[in-house]
């Protein structure tokens, strides 16, 4: 059945047009004067304002390594981030630790740890999988680099990102 | 060839070649300060800041520090144009090639020359300020800037893609439709002012009172009284033909970057696009121009003297006459920007007409309305004069 639109039936005033444009641009211009003296807040001026104190503590920034109290790597190279890794971004080339080192009872280290941030998708799987909670997301959010080589994360950068994590994991301390 | 040596043919040529220099070197400063305006305009409109950042990078040329002054972003006119000289000029292959190498300097040009007939001062140390003062000058104007339509449908037809082509069809019909109702509604002002000259239309409202301000030169009458309402009648259709005439919003349709990707400019790149960007904003300080001309009194304000002292508050005209012409051109070019930020402001609070609105505001409304307006100012003049 044909549904036949009722078209409104317009004023002089409306058809002109001229009284709505000029209402519009009192608007407009409202916005503008209120942007100028101030009474509209609603820019952070990014690299000088940040968020970073409003971010929850299960924010998903940049994967990270970190060492233990006794500065101890905690990876042990079982590559098993490097496994689940859904974009494969994570390269790992294990090592023996060699006898004379005080950890010489954990048996393994990565030689190299690599994330390409590239790919990094930052779902934080490898965090997840990790059985040494080695491996951390922290808050860095703005990983910028001016090549590809410089967004290949090596295991210095990594170390250095992540710091120290106390506590959570006393697997290989000697003292248990 | 006497009039090689003659000591006049030398200073007109020169005084004509500096003021074009001027001219056009000012004009290409305000463009590019008009397209920061627009960007900054519209984000405060909108409630966002703009480009804010740019400052001057004087620590390239060995000073210590970079300059930014009180706005902030005001480098940003120099850091498009580099990014525009820097870009590929790419032209993709399945161009006509000359057309589309012309295309971009016929949108560009049309709208610098037609500057030459804008009275832009009065004089300044005795020469006119106005690069060519001809007797029918608001027909140049109008028959120079017609021109630019050239430049859009050929950059449209040579590009050879269809969305090119569509926005240059759309600009023939607007600006045929355009023009007629903007040549009629300029018609009351030379009935009033009785020349088609730009100059003495300037100088017929210095006497007389702007042609809307009717009371500034301090007198008031009946009949200016009554011709006052033909007038902005006048105003406001030559107002809207001239948004249309420029390709702005809400007239934009050429380029409706919703419908037609970029509209005629979509296959240009680089400092071609960039011709196109300046013409467009060219025109549009020609067109505002053109509007001070005609309504708002040109470089005139009540009670300053004109560049030869003469005229306004008699206590003004003891200071030596060249401030008072660096302060005629100064006012004109003030009229100019208040007219500009007009056009930014309503392209950020209007959107686009449909094409057949835009047709049947052209045809059945603003042509009507600057005919009639003609016949009724006509007749006020008639029975007043």
């Amino acid at each position: 059945m044909a549904y036949v639109v009722p078209r409104p039936n317009l004023t002089w005033k409306e058809k002109i047009y001229l009284p709505s444009i000029v209402a519009g641009l009192f608007i407009t211009i409202k916005h503008l004067k209120r942007m100028l003296t101030g009474q509209t807040k609603v820019i952070m001026q990014y690299p000088e304002q940040k968020w970073d104190s409003h971010m929850p503590e299960h924010y998903r920034g940049a994967p990270t390594l970190v060492k233990d109290e006794h500065g101890r790597e905690r990876c042990v190279a079982c590559q098993l981030c490097e496994f689940i890794c859904p974009p494969r971004a994570i390269t790992i080339i294990p090592e023996e630790i060699p006898a004379e080192s005080k950890f010489a009872r954990v048996e393994k280290r990565p030689k190299e740890f690599e994330i390409d941030m590239i790919r990094c998708i930052y779902c934080g799987l490898c965090e997840e999988v990790c059985p040494e909670q080695a491996i951390f997301l922290r808050k860095d959010y703005a990983i910028t680099g001016t090549s590809r080589a410089e967004m290949k994360h090596d295991k210095a950068r990594l170390y250095e990102l992540g710091g120290v994590m106390e506590g959570l994991v006393h697997k290989w301390n000697p003292q248990k | 060839m006497d009039f090689l040596t003659s000591s006049s043919f030398w200073f007109l040529t020169g005084t004509s070649l500096a003021k074009t220099f001027f001219i056009v070197a000012l004009v290409l400063t305000l463009v590019s300060y008009t397209v920061y305006a627009e960007r900054r305009v519209s984000a405060l409109i909108q409630d966002r800041l703009g480009p804010n950042r740019t400052g001057f990078p004087l620590s390239l040329i060995g000073f210590k520090r970079d300059f930014s002054p009180f706005l902030g972003g005001l480098g940003q006119p120099i850091a498009d144009a580099v990014k525009f000289l820097l870009k590929e000029d790419f032209v993709p292959a399945h161009v006509n090639k000359l057309y589309f190498w012309i295309a971009p300097t016929l949108a560009m040009m049309p709208a610098l020359v037609a500057l030459a007939a804008i009275p832009y001062g009065s004089t300044f140390l005795g020469v006119p300020m106005v690069v060519a003062n001809i007797n029918v000058g608001i027909l140049f104007m109008f028959a120079i800037s017609s021109v630019s339509v050239y430049g859009i449908v050929l950059a449209g037809w040579s590009s050879n893609s269809k969305y090119p082509f569509l926005g240059s069809i759309r600009s023939t019909s607007q600006m045929i439709s355009y023009e007629l109702g903007m040549g009629l509604s300029a018609v009351p002002i030379l009935l009033i002012a009785g020349t088609t000259s730009l100059p003495k239309i300037v100088e017929y409202q210095i006497e007389n009172g702007w042609m809307m301000l009717p009371y500034s030169n301090g007198h008031f009458g009946f009949a200016k009284t009554i011709l006052w309402i033909p007038v902005f009648i006048s105003f406001v259709t030559f107002t809207i033909s001239m948004f249309a005439e420029t390709n702005r919003l809400p007239f934009d349709l050429p380029e409706s970057e919703t419908e037609l990707v970029a509209g005629y400019h979509t296959e240009y790149s680089s400092m071609k696009f960039a011709l196109f960007f300046l013409g467009e904003y060219t025109a549009m300080i020609a067109g505002s121009a053109l509007i001070v001309v005609l309504f708002l009194g040109g470089y005139h304000i009540p009670g300053i003297p004109n560049g030869e002292g003469m005229g306004g508050i008699p206590l003004l005209r003891d200071l030596p006459s060249w401030i008072w012409g660096l302060v005629n051109i100064v006012t004109f070019f003030a009229k100019v920007v208040v007219l500009l930020f007009v056009f930014i402001w309503v392209r950020w609070t209007l959107p686009r007409f449909r094409y057949d609105q835009l047709m049947k505001l052209g045809w059945l409304y603003i042509f009507e309305i600057a005919l009639v307006n003609i016949f009724i100012t006509a007749g006020i003049l008639a029975f007043t004069h």
